[in-house]
């Protein structure tokens, strides 16, 4: 085996890894968000170390490989998609903690009315579903599951497009929920971003084995 | 729309029974770049020599298929006039040792047989030192011996002694494997100022090279060409996954 490929399947286990770890952050986050449960909260916080670490041994690999092996073709493609995952995992990371934060903040259990009402918690089950997707078709090589996530990204659109006067309308019901009205309007706003964060994901998957930029471009012509 | 300047159809080379190039088709695009790439014994300096008919000077070489300059069969001119058109320029500097750089600039006017004033002498060897760079390292030591510069100042001036006989294409064999890098640079920079007035071809091993150097690359695989883009493209995406295989270095 080229030493380059060696390499490069080192590389692909790495981020392999920080995908599950980031994966295990946001489920995390959602655990502790829908039980209230702040020391699984204090937990993905602490974790988000581990997320930046993996980021930077990441960002130096791909780094070395670039000055060492000068790569081409699918493996040239492959170091370009891994370098923009990698950011896209970070963030989604980075997501989970600012999350988990706002459990740990939050003076009280979220009322069931406001997640209902919200459709928040499908929202972020969807979220994470889009994500783990990624990872699965990053490790099978899979580029119709891929593209299976950018039809998944409409249903986050959709609630966080209609969040906005659902909450409205809560609020004017019941002015005490204010303030979780507020935590909960910026959660939505973090899970579209997880959401759009998923969609590159999968458009570097597909650049990286199919060499085509759906960049800006309508995914589903 | 991009003239072809060289163009192969069914081109086929042999050494006795050893079928070396087999089939090729390709047509080379007037002032371009192009790299030949592919493993050792795959036909490409084959295919190189026989675009100026120079395996022809191998004991048991044939060829068939159609190979034009300008649209002119190659096969139907005279040896000589193909060489003057397509020169050549080959792995290890080889200008004439007894030779001074002057004569060496020269000497396919003189080994010709024509015979040219002294003005219309300077003249050439000045223009041809300049376009590779070359005269002003040694304007003043004209009369020196070739063999009195460095590896890469002797490449330099073996491309002028070719560049001297105003060629339309000029092929290059492995043209910077016997250099040192700080040399391979100066003469990849030539390249570009060359391809204004030329047409280069150049077989390369050195992939690094290619992508480089050149507008586009052939990539050669046992006797056939495999595939022929823009360097661009066959180093980010070819088509075939047998260059892919080569150029990621997974051949086996």
């Amino acid at each position: 085996m080229a030493q380059i490929e060696t390499e490069l399947q080192l590389l692909k286990a790495e981020a392999i890894n920080m995908w599950t770890l980031v994966n295990s952050q946001m489920s995390k986050a959602r655990l502790a968000f829908l039980n209230f449960d702040k020391d699984l909260a204090r937990e993905v916080v602490l974790k988000e170390k581990r997320v930046n670490g993996s980021e930077l041994k990441i960002d130096r690999d791909c780094e070395n490989i670039f000055a060492l092996f000068c790569p081409v073709a699918i493996d040239l493609r492959f170091l370009l998609a891994i370098l923009k995952i990698n950011t896209n995992l970070e963030r989604i990371g980075d997501i989970a903690e600012g999350i988990a934060k706002y459990v740990i903040d939050a003076e009280a259990p979220f009322g069931k009315d406001l997640l209902e009402c919200t459709r928040i918690l499908p929202m972020y089950e969807e979220a994470v579903r889009m994500l783990e997707d990624t990872q699965d078709a990053f490790e099978k090589e899979d580029t119709i599951l891929a593209r299976s996530v950018f039809k998944k990204d409409d249903f986050l659109d959709d609630v966080n497009k209609k969040s906005h006067k659902v909450l409205e309308q809560h609020v004017k019901d019941h002015p005490e929920d204010l303030s979780q009205a507020l935590w909960i309007l910026s959660i939505i706003r973090k899970l579209e971003r997880v959401g759009d964060q998923s969609k590159n994901i999968a458009e570097e998957i597909i650049f990286y084995l199919e060499a085509k930029v759906l960049k800006h471009r309508n995914k589903f012509a | 729309m991009e003239s072809t300047i060289i163009k192969s159809r069914n081109f086929n080379a042999s050494f006795g029974s050893n079928h070396v190039v087999k089939n090729v088709n390709i047509d080379i695009p007037r002032n371009h770049i192009i790299a030949v790439m592919g493993p050792s014994g795959c036909g490409k300096t084959t295919y190189l020599r026989c675009i100026n008919r120079m395996h022809e000077l191998i004991p048991g070489a044939t060829c068939e298929g159609e190979m034009k300059l300008n649209n002119d069969d190659i096969y139907q001119m005279h040896p000589i006039f193909v060489r003057l058109k397509i020169g050549m320029v080959f792995q290890r500097p080889n200008p004439f040792p007894n030779l001074s750089i002057y004569d060496n600039v020269i000497a396919g006017y003189k080994l010709n047989g024509v015979k040219l004033p002294k003005a219309d002498r300077d003249r050439i060897v000045e223009q041809s030192l300049t376009k590779v760079a070359l005269w002003k390292e040694v304007k003043d030591s004209l009369t020196k011996k070739g063999s009195f510069l460095s590896g890469g100042q002797q490449q330099r001036l073996c491309i002028a002694r070719c560049v001297a006989m105003e060629p339309e294409v000029i092929l290059f064999d492995e043209p910077t494997s016997a250099l040192d890098p700080i040399s391979t640079s100066t003469v990849e920079e030539l390249f570009a100022e060359l391809k204004v007035n030329y047409t280069l071809i150049i077989v390369t091993h050195n992939m690094q090279q290619a992508a480089r150097v050149s507008d586009k690359t052939a990539f050669f695989y046992l006797g056939e060409l495999v595939e022929f883009d823009d360097t661009r493209i066959m180093f980010t995406n070819p088509k075939d996954n047998r260059t892919q295989n080569y150029i990621t270095g997974r051949f086996s």
